[in-house]
């Protein structure tokens, strides 16, 4: 364990609220550009959403999107500039909902690309509205009764979806509730990015994260909701992994 | 002079471009410029660039963001309908001063409407469209050699000022072929380096492209007058019109992109009967052209627009001569042409009333 | 009526005829000797179902519109494209029917016709697809707007780059065209000369 803070990290206080799980993923993604000794070719993308503000905590370039964008915009630079590093960094609005068709598209050309897709099923930046990851039963602000099956759908799972998909190198779902769930997300996360540099196409890692403030939940009860509700509907492990050889 | 080509405008856009070093794009088919992405997927990767159809406008006008930030000269094309879903990021790209050309080949609407040509898009291109206080140079070819040239002018442009282009044409100027000569590409202007460009912060400080302005409360109002006086800049240094007989005109015809063409045809035409009519066709509409159309009305008695619209572009010729002058309007929206012979006509009722000056003093 | 340098013309018939084919090649004809010239072809919704066509201008001067409402001849080569357009040609001007297949009169009584069997003559050339060279050398004949070389030359460059083994065969239907046309005066009196 090293607890310095990793160069790709900037010397900043974050805005994010106590218990919430962006600040141990921005954490592993840094520690893993930092350990692959990428940072000064990677260009990371800003989402809308909690992370949008991720510019002034990433000691590397960054571009900030419209909602939902980032694979549309990584696309742009990626293939403009291929030997650099892109990740994206989305939450499940941005990702799954407005932004499902980018993702979707991307993920089928195969962008050599990293995307970060991290999944707390709910809005928090606006302030706890119903995400597309949002759970059957679960409440807010926007399915005050919980949320419907027939009035809302179900959760959109995200690994599931993109497993159908040929151009897909590697899809994981990982958690940051634990310790040991965080160890996990950083093998998970450096392999993403591994990936990108042997040039092996698209791959995303799924964290499922705490929002306490929107969850009502204090932080140690969110870790909870974590490891007992979500990681039921969002089972954790390898969805597609064919980085053994290059992508068709 | 090299041997002149027979293109259509669509093809001929490409050429253009790649010769302007434009070297990726990104689109989405629609009628009636489909040609583009067509010629695109080939050529671009013949000129080492990038081709790309994208799943949807939004996605293609935010490949353009990336592409653009990454350094290159790039570049999408559409028509009405899908410029309409462009606008979200015509407003991030705007606001995060990354140049790009954006070309419309309009057609006729609003909703799916039809394919035939038409001018309905002209607020949406020079009066914003997407959300905010920003501006798009709109540049209005009428013929093929000026599309040609625009075309080039637009990549220098948009990197000279960091502002996306729009080239207005429409669903004609894609689609009819007309012989140009394929002239090469020479900056018109004195390019700055791209000081902007994320390629990775070795050697340098981290760059930031962004368009968000929270902190502190009044950084988005310094942002905004930052893009503000760049616009009263580029209102000062670009002009560009062409004027015909104005200098005795008691009437000046007024159209932009092909009606400007088809009523130089008019104006000639009425020239010949007699009538001394004069014609001021645009270039460029955003910044709008208001010096020549001052000048004019201070002998001018009567104005006359032509648009391929119900009359968006006319309102313009109104605030430039502060409606000092009667400004007639012929225009019809939809896939409606206008025909020389019927321009021809309303100059002639307007030039008898002309003579008649009880008739002048109100506006049509 | 048209600016008395400028000629309009329609070139229309059903998908497959090479309508476009023979618009571009009077088109770059008149590139040759130095005309203006624009073209336009019906696209999207408008090409399918029946008549394609294409339009061309050739100017000696500078070409205001180059689309085309009201044409100075009319080239059609199947009889939905002559009920679609002989009602349009200028008074005065100019209808070219493929008689294979256009198997009446003309309803205008103030328009010349040139009469032309190109798709018989380019069966007896062995191949259909050349009925519209045929109707061009027709055209090229009788309309005296665009001589022969020119035409030739534009034919010559667009098959030498494309498609050399079938020059030889293009050139002989467009010279077929000229030598088995027959050229008919307006109607007098109902009847055409």
């Amino acid at each position: 364990m090293d607890f310095h803070r990793p160069e790709t990290l900037k010397d900043a206080p974050t805005h994010y609220c106590p218990g919430c799980g962006h600040g141990i993923v921005h954490r592993l993604v840094a520690e893993v550009i930092d350990e692959l000794g990428i940072r000064q070719r990677t260009i990371g993308t800003a989402p809308v959403g909690c992370a949008v503000l991720l510019y002034d905590y990433f000691n590397c370039d960054i571009i900030e999107c419209a909602h939902g964008r980032p694979p549309a915009v990584a696309t742009g630079i990626k293939r403009m500039l291929p030997d650099r590093i892109l990740f994206t960094y989305q939450g499940d609005g941005d990702l799954a909902a407005i932004g499902t068709a980018e993702t979707i598209h991307a993920a089928n050309r195969g962008e050599n690309i990293t995307v970060i897709f991290v999944n707390n099923a709910i809005y928090g930046m606006t302030g706890g509205q119903m995400a597309p990851t949002t759970m059957i039963g679960q409440w807010s602000t926007t399915t005050p009764d919980g949320r419907g099956q027939y009035a809302e759908g179900g959760p959109i799972k995200v690994c599931e979806m993109l497993s159908a998909l040929d151009g897909v190198c590697y899809l994981e779902r990982v958690s940051v509730s634990s310790p040991k769930d965080v160890m996990n997300a950083r093998k998970a996360i450096k392999k993403a990015f591994e990936n990108q540099i042997a040039e092996k196409g698209f791959s995303l890692v799924e964290v499922l994260s705490m929002c306490p403030t929107d969850w009502k939940l204090p932080p140690e009860k969110a870790m909870d909701f974590v490891n007992e509700k979500m990681k039921k509907v969002f089972p954790l492990g390898v969805y597609k992994d064919r980085s053994g050889g290059r992508h068709e | 002079m090299a041997e002149k080509v027979l293109l259509k405008g669509n093809e001929l856009l490409v050429e253009a471009a790649i010769e302007a070093g434009c070297r990726f794009f990104a689109g989405y088919p629609i009628t009636p410029q489909n040609e583009v992405p067509e010629t695109m997927s080939w050529r671009m990767p013949q000129a080492g660039g990038v081709f790309i159809q994208a799943e949807s406008e939004i996605a293609a006008i935010n490949m353009l963001f990336g592409a653009s930030a990454a350094g290159a000269r790039c570049m999408t094309s559409s028509s009405s309908p899908g410029i309409s879903l462009k606008q979200e990021g015509i407003s991030y790209i705007t606001a995060a001063e990354l140049p790009c050309l954006i070309v419309n080949m309009q057609r006729g609407g609003p909703g799916l409407g039809n394919i035939r040509a038409a001018q309905g898009d002209y607020f949406q291109a020079v009066k914003g469209g997407g959300h905010g206080d920003y501006r798009l140079i709109v540049l209005v070819p009428g013929t093929l050699p000026e599309l040609y040239q625009l075309t080039m002018n637009a990549f220098d442009y948009a990197d000279f000022y960091r502002n996306p282009v729009l080239i207005l044409g429409d669903g004609i100027l894609g689609q009819m072929a007309e012989p140009v000569e394929l002239t090469p590409y020479e900056p018109i202007l004195d390019l700055p380096p791209k000081d902007y460009v994320l390629d990775g912060c070795k050697g340098r400080p981290p760059r930031v492209v962004k368009t968000l302005y929270l902190h502190p409360t009044d950084s988005l109002v310094q942002h905004n007058l930052h893009l503000q006086e760049k616009y009263a800049r580029i209102r000062r240094e670009l002009n560009l019109y062409e004027e015909y007989e104005t200098e005795d005109a008691e009437l000046i015809v007024s159209a932009y992109g092909v009606p400007g063409r088809i009523a130089k045809g008019a104006v000639k035409m009425a020239r010949r009967e007699g009538i001394r009519a004069g014609l001021i066709r645009p270039l460029c509409v955003w910044p709008f052209p208001a010096a020549p159309f001052r000048k004019a009305a201070q002998t001018a008695g009567r104005f006359l627009v032509v648009e391929m619209s119900f009359g968006q572009y006319v309102e313009d010729v109104k605030l430039a001569i502060e409606c000092r002058r009667p400004v007639a309007f012929l225009g019809k929206g939809g896939g409606w042409y206008p025909s020389q012979e019927e321009i021809l006509e309303e100059i002639r009722r307007l030039s008898s009333k002309a003579q008649d000056p009880a008739s002048v003093k109100g506006s049509v | 009526m048209n600016s008395p340098s400028e000629t309009k013309i329609i070139i229309a018939g059903f998908g497959g005829q090479g309508i476009v084919l023979v618009g571009n090649l009077i088109a770059r004809g008149a590139l040759m000797e130095g005309k203006n010239v624009t073209g336009m072809v019906a696209y999207g919704a408008e090409m399918r179902g029946g008549t394609a066509y294409a339009t061309v201008v050739v100017s000696d001067e500078e070409i205001a519109c180059p689309f085309v409402e009201h044409p100075d001849a009319a080239i059609v080569l199947n009889r939905p494209s002559l009920e679609k357009f002989e009602p349009s040609v200028l008074s005065g001007g100019l209808v070219l029917a493929n008689t294979s297949l256009v198997k009446r009169d003309l309803q205008r009584s103030d328009v010349s016709l040139i009469q032309v069997a190109a798709t018989e003559i380019a069966r007896e050339l062995g191949n259909l697809k050349v009925a519209n060279m045929v109707a061009l050398g027709a055209f090229i004949q009788h309309a005296k707007l665009l001589r022969a070389d020119s035409i030739e030359r534009a034919i010559g460059d667009l098959f030498s780059a494309k498609n050399p083994k079938f020059l030889p065969l293009n050139l002989a239907a467009l010279k077929a065209g000229m030598e088995r046309s027959r050229f008919v005066g307006p109607a007098v009196g109902g009847r055409r000369s």
